[in-house]
């Protein structure tokens, strides 16, 4: 990041001026922090990846900690897990000085983690992955599983967590919410003082979402301290008592709960002011590019989808995970099937049997899961990008390697995709940069269609700017852009217009003026409009 | 070539050295000549099988697809008269549909590979001994077809026919494999099946293709060793030689799980399979510790291999570090 010269602007402390003095609405401003780092510092060959960082934890207060990728958060995290030594500072806990926490120091003080990718066994239920491996048992020589007294001991936990669900209930079947309340119970279930969620809303819905946020008040009801990562500032926003913004490994700045603004958190993450995403683009929108009729999914076999995509438009795809929104967007790539209905392209009909049918015709998709569909991670840079377009690079069959690289060049500096060269293995980019590859894969094709399937999940705020920037370009250049996206400031802010799914149908298409929250989540959960 | 095919070559290298100390009749032309034949023998079958495991699939039919069409083979033009140019075409195209049913199955029907060919291997030796009886299939004494022996196992200045169309194979299926369209599709599928069909691949045809190309260089070395041991006993013909394949792609660096290995890799391994074989006879082991030789090396060579890489992985690492820290 340049943006060293930042200096402090209303209510926003630095790490300079300790933040003792900030928290005022907070109810646990009267007692004492229970567990504090004071300037720590650890290193990996060639990076300092935490320096000079001190937080104070008081019981009862969430704490919102946001920073790019990469800029130390899972360094912190890691420290207070016991999983890796700082190589300077202090933890001190209830008084007592530790140069470093063991796991077991880290367990018995209370600390619990509920991580990004769940750690729970889908093939048992919930009780027995909250009690894994510490089940009561009947005496005996056996030692088999009391289940009576086991169920007693989940079920208040669960009461806690408002679980919807029952102690025996399989965790194949619960949401991904619910599955995130099975791991906080679990937390709970080791009398934990301080609960760490990473990134715990990037794959829910919107409703799951709120619900997730009411667990967290109700921890902090009980005194449990929470820190809350996340790059869904908004979400923050509306939970934390106080903002923790790291920074290329150092404290970039605090913000107390009065402070904490999106804009502020956005400057203090990337060092310098963002520009205001919300487009001023003059493009008006064309001719009905894609036209879906009637189209209906394995998933919705008795609901149909109707939906237009414009030239020059991006057309924002909301609605609650499991809405059917990706359902749809493989039976427009040509990955499945439909049920019934039928696409046009420009006025004239399209049948799909495939994706290469769909590629053929011009309808490009950026996948949900990047790893998993949108990349091959063992393949360098130039191969991925000429995958879909191997005939525009071979003559007679065979391959020209020099074609590839030229075309492979081209997108890369066009896009900007940071690499020491387009021979380098895609594995070893980073998130913006791997999914730049799999934009620049259709960019150096011509696409009429473009469909992103949640474009900037786990990416990072600066190279979400750039993914926004190209879909503007393409929408400029008359190409009909559908974004799919959880993220609400996303849908808000990139779509021309939003159409929202609901339990397999579109339920409302809002047009710019009436493009609000409210709306979106209205139509979301089913409901009209206002 | 990259680093592990010549590690491989070098191993195969000093091998043949150790062996020729000892016995210096490693060297002479006839011994050579032998081994080089059955390397073109079984490279051809190890070719086909690479095609498949590039894919992460796997073809375990191999060994019992030999010994059914070796049999349909010599019937047909032993005991059917039939012309020796048609029987050779309708085997190969034989061998291609049974590829093709595979393909099939495992594409369309989305059963697993290795339960479909493990019962292609269980089917097809059981057609094949029925259909002799648990006789032996051979030719009448005085049966002659002197332009398909020549082909097959005849030789050229000396170097077998065998080791000839082997070469010639290896050639045309390089192309393929690491400068066609194809031969970038197939790695991709056995990379990332799901990333290749969401950029348009048709993956369920490639797949397809694949096991069509395993079937017709099966159906071609079932010929080949039909005329090389002339006559066919159906319960024992080709026992194993799907796993002399497998064999042959692992130690070549071949992953089981798709998108690795090289066709020089693939020949390499089978190379050193065969003169491991040779060993065994040249050195005086017991041949029944033939196999275990073989399991031994092929443990050890992936063991080192893989050692190999986790030293490679540390020591880049550690430069990683010294650079910056020198910085």
């Amino acid at each position: 990041m340049t943006g060293n010269g930042f200096t402090a602007t209303d209510g926003v402390n630095h790490a300079e001026s300790m933040p003792g003095t900030i928290d005022t609405s907070s109810d646990a401003r009267h007692q004492a922090a229970f567990l504090s780092l004071h300037d720590v510092r650890k290193t990996y060959p060639g990076v300092v990846a935490l320096d000079g960082f001190s937080i104070e934890i008081r019981p009862g207060e969430v704490i919102g900690l946001v920073g790019e990728n990469g800029a130390g958060k899972s360094t912190l995290m890691k420290i207070l897990g016991g999983v890796a030594a700082p190589d300077r500072g202090l933890i001190r806990i209830d008084g007592v000085d530790h140069d470093r926490l063991t796991v077991e120091n880290s367990l018995q003080s209370g600390i619990a983690f509920v991580h990004q990718e769940l750690n729970l066994f889908e093939n048992l239920d919930v009780a027995a992955n909250i009690f894994l491996g510490r089940e009561p048992l009947h005496g005996g020589p056996l030692k088999l599983v009391d289940r009576a007294k086991l169920r007693e001991m989940v079920l208040p936990l669960l009461k806690r967590v408002g679980a919807n669900f029952t102690a025996d209930t399989p965790v194949s079947e619960l949401s991904l919410a619910q599955q995130q309340m099975v791991e906080i119970a679990k937390a709970l279930s080791i009398k934990a003082r301080l609960v760490i969620l990473d990134e715990p809303t990037s794959s829910l819905p919107l409703a799951e979402t709120e619900k997730l946020l009411g667990v967290i008040k109700g921890l902090k009801a009980e005194g449990i301290s929470v820190i809350f990562i996340s790059h869904r500032l908004h979400e923050v926003e509306s939970v934390a008592d106080r903002v923790i913004v790291l920074r290329d490994g150092m404290l970039a700045g605090t913000l107390a709960r009065d402070a904490i603004h999106h804009d502020q958190m956005v400057k203090l993450m990337i060092g310098r002011a963002l520009k205001a995403r919300t487009h001023t683009s003059e493009r008006e929108a064309g001719a009905v590019a894609l036209s879906a009729r009637g189209i209906r999914t394995a998933t919705y076999p008795h609901r149909t989808v109707d939906l237009d995509v414009l030239h020059g438009e991006i057309l924002g795809l909301a609605g609650l995970v499991g809405s059917g929104r990706t359902e749809f967007a493989r039976v427009v790539f040509g990955i499945d099937r439909s049920l019934g209905g039928e696409l046009h392209l420009d006025g004239k009909p399209v049948l799909l049997s495939s994706s290469a049918d769909a590629v053929a015709t011009g309808i490009f998709l950026v996948p949900e899961d990047r790893k998993l569909a949108g990349i091959l991670l063992d393949f360098a840079i130039a191969q991925n990008i000429s995958l879909p377009n191997l005939s525009a690079h071979s003559a007679n069959l065979l391959i020209s390697a020099a074609s590839e690289h030229t075309t492979a060049e081209a997108q890369r500096s066009n896009l900007g995709i940071k690499a020491p060269s387009v021979k380098t293995r895609v594995g070893t980019l980073s998130g913006g940069n791997q999914q730049k590859v799999v934009l620049a894969k259709w960019l150096a094709m011509k696409p009429k269609i473009m469909i992103f399937d949640e474009p900037t999940r786990g990416i990072d705020i600066g190279a979400k700017a750039e993914i926004y920037r190209l879909m503007q370009a393409l929408a400029d250049t008359g190409v009909a852009v559908l974004m799919i996206s959880s993220d609400m400031e996303e849908v808000i802010g990139v779509s021309d217009r939003v159409a929202v799914m609901h339990e397999g149908r579109i339920s409302g298409i809002l047009a710019k003026e009436q493009l609000d929250q409210e709306n979106v989540l209205l139509l979301a959960v089913g409901k009209s409009p206002r | 070539m990259n680093k592990k095919d010549i590690g491989l070559l070098i191993l195969i290298v000093v091998v043949g050295a150790v062996v020729a100390t000892i016995n210096p009749r490693f060297l002479l032309p006839i011994n050579l000549a032998n081994t080089s034949n059955l390397i073109g023998l079984f490279g051809i079958l190890s070719i086909g099988q690479a095609f498949v495991i590039i894919t992460g699939g796997i073809e375990l039919s191999v060994g019992s697809l030999i010994a059914l069409l070796g049999v349909l083979f010599i019937d047909l033009i032993a005991n059917h008269g039939m012309a020796w140019p048609l029987a050779f075409m309708l085997i190969l195209v034989l061998g291609g549909l049974i590829g093709l049913a595979h393909g099939w199955l495992i594409t369309r029907l989305k059963l697993q590979p290795f339960v479909v060919t493990l019962c292609g291997l269980l089917i097809y030796r059981g057609i094949a001994r029925f259909y002799t009886a648990d006789g032996t299939a051979g030719f009448a004494f005085g049966q002659n077809f002197p332009t398909l022996e020549f082909l097959t196992a005849g030789r050229t200045y000396g170097i077998p026919n065998s080791f000839i169309a082997l070469l010639v194979i290896m050639g045309v299926t390089w192309v393929v494999l690491h400068r066609s369209v194809f031969g970038r599709y197939l790695y991709a599928i056995g990379k990332n099946e799901e990333a290749a069909r969401y950029s348009g691949i048709r993956t369920g045809r490639m797949v397809m293709a694949a096991y069509v190309i395993c079937g017709v260089l099966t159906a071609l070395s079932a010929i080949y060793f039909a005329m090389y041991t002339r006559s066919i006993s159906p319960a024992s013909h080709g026992n194993f030689y799907e796993l002399y394949a497998i064999a042959a792609a692992v130690l070549g660096g071949f992953s089981l799980r798709g998108g690795e290995g090289s066709i020089v890799g693939v020949i390499l391994g089978t190379i050193l399979l065969q003169e491991l074989q040779n060993l065994v006879n040249l050195l005086g082991i017991p041949s029944s510790l033939n196999f275990a030789v073989m399991g031994g090396v092929i443990l050890i060579g992936v063991l080192v291999d893989q050692q190999w890489d986790i030293f490679r992985a540390k020591r880049r690492l550690n430069k990683a570090a010294q650079s910056i820290s020198s910085n």
